[in-house]
């Protein structure tokens, strides 16, 4: 699903934030990306979402070469994963339906269909009681669900979260990660940029752990914790 | 966490099913349903349509200031044309109202002058003659000019028999006119033909200047417009940027995102333009009884020509095209800017 061979990515201003990264993560995996803050998390992710592009090297995903995407074809490409990010970024001024939907509508779905399907991943999230409030009233807990459901909603085959649980408490990061776990499970491909290892550790999946833009450890979590003594 | 396993449970096969093939599935269902997308893509416009009406409406005040500002500019370029149209229908009625007026001969007798004037009167270009003997000439003339007792010494009348000549009403060129009193000033019969033709064409070229001036505070005021309604879109693209790095992210593409942006220009322009037409109506309603004073004192039913379909239709439309394209050129220029980071 998603594979990197020696790709490098130094911004104008001459950081080197990836060097040389050869990597695949294989369709339907679960996979944790870990490292320090500046260790280049962040560039994978944007790299992945084509946000940015490599300086050198080749990223393919999902059997698409990203060096041949073009800018018009980007917004497409992306149709094919859902993001789900730290600071939820949700719209303020539209309810929790539209935030929803707004895939859907992206994608030009019918509104008898639009309708079926948000109020459906609401239920599910258990947010359908607030289908007409607006975001801002919500917790950080539920702001994230909303965000989720989003990401899922027109049912991507690949599944990116940059830090998912950093704002939220113990609690309710385990029942995040255990829903894209539950995700991963009917086939998604889930790509999680954190670095709370002891829930990473509960989970027993494979971790991508980058060091100063270098890939340090792909594997299980164990054999770092071997390696860290 | 019951909400996670039914959730799972209801996320369709679609997920086991590898891209390619979603892919191609996909691709005909929509084969199937063209109709069907063909309504969605309309409904959408049609949603935005009344979105970004229903966005303006819960601002009021500054898209009242916004569309003021057009209506304004719409309005004085469509008010001097107007004015123009006005003048060029108060022109038009002097104009038609010209005489021609032939002193004839002295040689010629009443009866000879009869006969010219009858045969006048067959030509296609005159309208009417009015023939006035060298007696009601003079009759008229010491009436009017309080030399009447200077003219009762002379012995002979020296005034001339003259045909009053009125020309038809399509003459609309002066030239044309300029041409008939030349024909006529050619007839031995005529001493002289005489028509006071350069305060007409005078009042022609004073016409074709206004006309051309409108013409450039048109394009001035249609700039001013595309800046205006340009800026007020580049600060509402500034004030959602973060929606729009949202959209991008879930993979909305440049057209879906400039939608309703465009609209809203169209809204601006369409409402500036009923500004506009609403500034006209109230300035023509102010200005019209004055004008009918003036035309009194003229002894002319003139009456000042409102705001006709032509106008409208015109003000309408190409206030909402200026939305529309200033909209288009600030969307054109900033959306490319904003990229997720």
């Amino acid at each position: 699903m998603i594979r990197f061979t020696e790709v490098s990515k130094r911004y104008s201003n001459g950081h080197e934030a990836l060097s040389r990264i050869s990597l695949h993560l294989p369709v339907g995996d679960m996979a944790f990306l870990t490292g320090h803050s500046g260790a280049g998390k962040s560039t994978l992710m944007k790299l992945v979402a084509l946000i940015e592009r490599p300086t050198n090297g080749q990223v393919v995903i999902n059997g698409q070469n990203l060096s041949k995407v073009k800018r018009g074809g980007i917004p497409h490409f992306r149709r094919n994963m859902g993001i789900i990010f730290q600071d939820h970024r949700l719209l303020f001024d539209r309810t929790v339906f539209d935030n929803v939907a707004l895939p859907l509508i992206i994608a030009g779905h019918g509104r008898k269909e639009i309708g079926r399907l948000v109020r459906a991943a609401l239920d599910k999230v258990g947010l359908l009681s607030k289908e007409k409030v607006y975001p801002i009233t919500l917790s950080g807990g539920e702001q994230q669900r909303v965000g989720i459901a989003r990401a899922v909603i027109h049912k991507p085959s690949l599944l990116l979260a940059d830090e998912p649980t950093g704002n939220l408490d113990p609690d309710l990061s385990r029942e995040i990660m255990h829903l894209f776990e539950e995700f991963n499970r009917v086939g998604v491909t889930v790509l999680i940029a954190s670095h709370d290892l002891d829930l990473i550790r509960e989970l027993e999946k494979p971790i991508i752990k980058l060091e100063q833009g270098y890939l340090a450890h792909h594997g299980a979590i164990d054999a770092v914790d071997r390696v860290n003594g | 966490m019951q909400w996670i396993e039914s959730m799972v449970r209801d996320l369709d096969k679609d997920m086991m099913i590898n891209p390619s093939e979603r892919g191609g599935r996909r691709s005909t269902r929509r084969g199937i349903s063209i109709k069907g997308w063909l309504n969605n893509y309309l409904l959408r416009h049609v949603q935005t349509f009344f979105y970004t009406l229903g966005q303006l409406s819960s601002r009021p005040f500054s898209t009242f200031m916004t569309t003021a500002v057009i209506g304004i500019a719409l309005s004085l370029p469509a008010g001097l044309n107007l004015l123009l149209k006005n003048g060029q229908e108060v022109l038009q009625g002097w104009n038609s109202a010209t005489q021609i007026s032939l002193f004839l001969t002295q040689k010629i007798n009443s009866k000879e002058a009869q006969g010219l004037a009858s045969k006048l009167r067959k030509m296609p270009e005159i309208a009417s003659v009015e023939y006035i003997s060298k007696e009601s000439a003079l009759a008229e003339f010491s009436q009017h000019s309080g030399f009447g007792e200077a003219l009762d010494a002379l012995e002979h009348n020296p005034l001339p028999a003259v045909l009053l000549i009125t020309p038809k009403n399509n003459q609309e060129q002066p030239g044309k006119i300029a041409a008939l009193v030349e024909r006529l000033g050619k007839r031995s019969e005529v001493d002289i033909a005489q028509l006071d033709m350069e305060w007409v064409e005078r009042l022609f070229a004073l016409m074709a200047i206004g006309e051309r001036g409108v013409l450039i505070l048109s394009g001035l005021l249609a700039i001013a417009v595309l800046l205006v309604v340009g800026n007020t879109i580049r600060l509402a693209i500034q004030n959602r940027r973060d929606e729009i790095v949202i959209t991008k992210l879930i993979g909305a593409t440049d057209s879906f995102i400039r939608r309703p942006f465009l609209y809203t220009g169209f809204w601006y322009g369409l409402l500036g333009g009923l500004i506009a037409l609403l500034l006209l109506e109230l300035s023509l309603t102010l200005l019209a009884e004055p004008v009918r004073d003036v035309a009194a004192l003229y002894h002319s039913s003139f009456q000042l020509q409102g705001v006709d379909l032509q106008t409208l239709v015109i003000l309408l439309g190409l206030g909402s095209f200026l939305g529309y394209f200033g909209s288009w050129i600030a969307v054109g220029r900033h959306l490319r800017e904003i990229e997720p980071c």
